[in-house]
């Protein structure tokens, strides 16, 4: 929803991503579980795209593989025009583009002060001449992410979840970047605390021209901040759209059942809606069905669903779909 | 019956709250580190503080009281140049005296008492007791250090390399775990007594003699694997915590992720079993030492001590019991200490 200026150069750009890990099924037998298969899409730059999907579906890891954490199995990721592919490649990719981790718990080491940990990006790129220029650039972290600075000598431990969650968002920020990927960042605090949040998520693009990729499960909250959504579904991107077509006109089976899940402030709306509710669980991802990995819990498969793959294609002005039936639906 | 429903409200409870009253209602509870909790729960613990105040008590004597004793610990009394030796310095008892003493006590001179006797060679006991607490100590905290940081450096590059190198160095852990360690050491502190002995010729390492050198080797070599191992499993945990992940989403590097964010936080682990360690390195000199591989005589340690109160065992049986008794103080009270430490350290055991 930024009002930054924004042009339709893609900032990052993901082509046929996969991520599998090994995982041992037996003695000696390994089988590699398809986190992430083949997912291509681009962020431009400036704007905030939402990634949705049920916990399992590989929201995280695409995440985690665009800024190699995890090395890509296969695909390519192209940051700025340029192809991350060498470790330099990646060294810079880090001071341009990081993370928000979801658990404000887990996520800032315990045995550091606040300073230190808002620091630690600045003291691995060695971004400060003296001591005093990296506790003003910290101070200046802490306050604008709305924390006392008073507070630079405590520890993690002291705060509370919100608070935690500000201090991994200033320690983002340390470094100047330009695309942060933001893992479920608010779904751990409560809604009160989520609003703030996500407002200074909104403020800090406004202010600093980021780009998001902006992981939850909450769509409500991917709405909110997104320019445009992507929903994923066992691995695999399933819909690709404008935050609004996204919300009102899904035309994946399975983005329409996730948006009728939806829950509506106003009665008489909620009443009108009609669930779809899907049979089944969520296959895993160790034995996706064939074809279409929705065709088990599609209300409209069809045979040709388990035979291929559907392809990932514009169905509409930048509006992608892959689904099979998706033009008699 | 007109009874109407009527409410009062108080209007003050509605006002916005003031900057200050805000204030107020964030203020955070003071400071307090894991450190800090830890140093409190180890005071409570009685046995513990004891421990820490008995171990201190010998330390500290160990380091002064040598500086100022008028007996050194290697001057035989009785030899005095150009006499023959005078041999009723030898083997006295406890507050006894030498016939010059004798003498000079006669003439109203005072002399220092000898307040463990001396050994068969004229020399004060008790110095001897406190110089061989001494070397037992150091070599005790120096062989613990050098298990320390061998087993640190080895079981963290382990526990965060993970895959083929982890499997390679447990395997050679595995190795060093299965020979028999008494057999071992004795081995190992006779070869490097005969091959180190001409390469320390002359240097400053020398004078602390070879047989001490041999021993920091054989302790380096052996017992490392236990720490490593230690070390190994807790990195193999940490290594997956979510801030291990942000250092790296931050560009930080294996060394830099070891050194910041693993090691702080295996440090309460490292420091309780490195406090064990040390009783154990102690007990381990003592007895190389009692079996003649420890401290070149005449320097005492207390298992040297030991082993040459055996001799005369039945009529002088206070020359063992001193520093068996010193030994045993060491390691029982080291040992509570350091279980005092986890109690207080170890956060798995806090409930």
């Amino acid at each position: 929803m930024s009002s930054f200026d924004r042009n339709d150069r893609p900032l990052v750009d993901v082509r046929h991503l996969k991520q599998y890990f090994n995982i041992t099924v037996g003695p000696l037998r390994t089988k590699a579980l398809k986190a992430v298969d083949d997912v291509s899409f681009s962020i431009r730059s400036g704007e905030t795209l939402g990634l949705v999907g049920e916990s399992g579906c590989g929201k995280t890891t695409v995440g985690r593989s665009i800024l190699h954490l995890y090395q890509p199995t296969g695909g390519e990721v192209e940051f700025e025009g340029r192809l991350i592919k060498t470790k330099s490649d990646i060294n810079e990719l880090r001071k341009k583009a990081t993370m928000v981790f979801q658990d404000p718990y887990s996520s800032l080491n315990p045995r550091m002060t606040v300073s230190d940990i808002i620091g630690e990006p600045l003291d691995i790129h060695k971004m400060y001449a003296n001591k005093a220029e990296r506790m003003e650039r910290i101070l200046e972290l802490m306050d604008r992410v709305g924390l006392n600075s008073e507070h630079a000598s405590r520890y993690a431990h002291e705060f509370s979840g919100g608070q935690r969650q500000r201090i991994g968002i200033a320690r983002a920020l340390a470094l100047r970047p330009e695309f942060i990927v933001c893992d479920e960042p608010v779904s751990a605090l409560d809604v009160s605390i989520q609003a703030q949040v996500i407002n200074m998520f909104v403020e800090l693009q406004e202010q600093m021209g980021l780009t998001y990729l902006f992981i939850a499960h909450d769509i409500l909250v991917v709405r909110h901040i997104s320019d445009r959504i992507a929903v994923m579904y066992l691995g695999k991107m399933v819909e690709l759209a404008d935050a609004s077509v996204i919300y009102d006109q899904p035309l994946h089976p399975y983005t329409r059942s996730l948006m009728s899940a939806v829950p509506q402030p106003d009665p008489k709306v909620a009443r009108a809606n009609k669930r779809i509710v899907l049979s089944g669980d969520i296959p895993s991802p160790l034995n996706a069905p064939s074809g279409c990995p929705f065709r088990t819990r599609c209300p409209h498969a069809a045979p040709c669903c388990a035979e291929a793959m559907p392809e990932f294609k514009e169905v509409e002005s930048g509006h992608f779909v892959a689904c099979h039936r998706v033009n008699e639906l | 019956m007109n009874k109407r429903f009527t409410m009062h409200i108080d209007v003050d409870a509605f006002l916005p709250a003031t900057d200050e009253e805000k204030a107020y209602m964030v203020q955070m509870r003071p400071s307090s580190t894991f450190f800090r909790d830890g140093v409190k729960r180890l005071l409570k613990n009685k046995v513990a503080t004891v421990s820490l105040i008995i171990i201190l008590i010998i330390t500290l004597s160990s380091l002064i009281i040598p500086a100022f004793w008028p007996y050194s610990y290697e001057s035989m009394l009785g030899v005095r140049p150009g006499k023959s030796v005078d041999a009723s310095f030898n083997n006295l008892s406890p507050f006894e005296y030498g016939e010059t003493e004798q003498a000079r006590i006669a003439a109203g001179e005072t002399v220092f008492p000898h307040i463990f006797g001396t050994d068969s060679s004229g020399r004060d006991y008790f110095i001897r007791v406190i110089y061989g607490t001494r070397i037992s100590l150091a070599v005790g905290f120096f062989a613990s250090l050098i298990v320390l940081i061998i087993g640190m450096t080895i079981g963290s590059i382990a526990g965060y390399c993970g895959g083929k190198v982890d499997l390679i160095i447990m395997r050679f852990v595995d190795m060093i775990y299965s020979l028999p360690d008494m057999l071992m050491v004795i081995l190992l502190a006779t070869v490097l007594k005969q091959t180190l002995a001409p390469v320390l010729e002359g240097t400053s390492l020398a004078r602390i003699g070879v047989n001490i050198i041999s021993l920091f080797v054989v302790f380096g070599v052996l017992y490392w694997v236990s720490m490593s191992r230690l070390i190994r499993g807790q990195i193999l945990s940490l290594r997956e915590q979510e801030y291990v992940l942000a250092a790296k989403a931050a560009g930080a590097k294996g060394g830099w992720i070891i050194r910041k964010h693993l090691l702080p936080n295996c440090i309460s682990v490292v420091v309780i079993s490195t406090a064990l360690q040390i009783p154990s390195a102690i007990f381990t000199e003592s007895f190389l030492s009692f079996v003649g591989l420890g401290v070149n005589a005449p320097m005492p340690s207390l298992g040297s001590l030991a082993s040459d109160a055996l001799n005369g065992l039945s009529s002088y049986p206070y020359r063992m019991v001193i520093p068996a008794v010193v030994i045993s103080l060491i390691v029982l009270s080291l040992n509570l200490f350091g279980d005092g430490l986890r109690d207080a350290f170890d956060p798995k055991l806090r409930t």
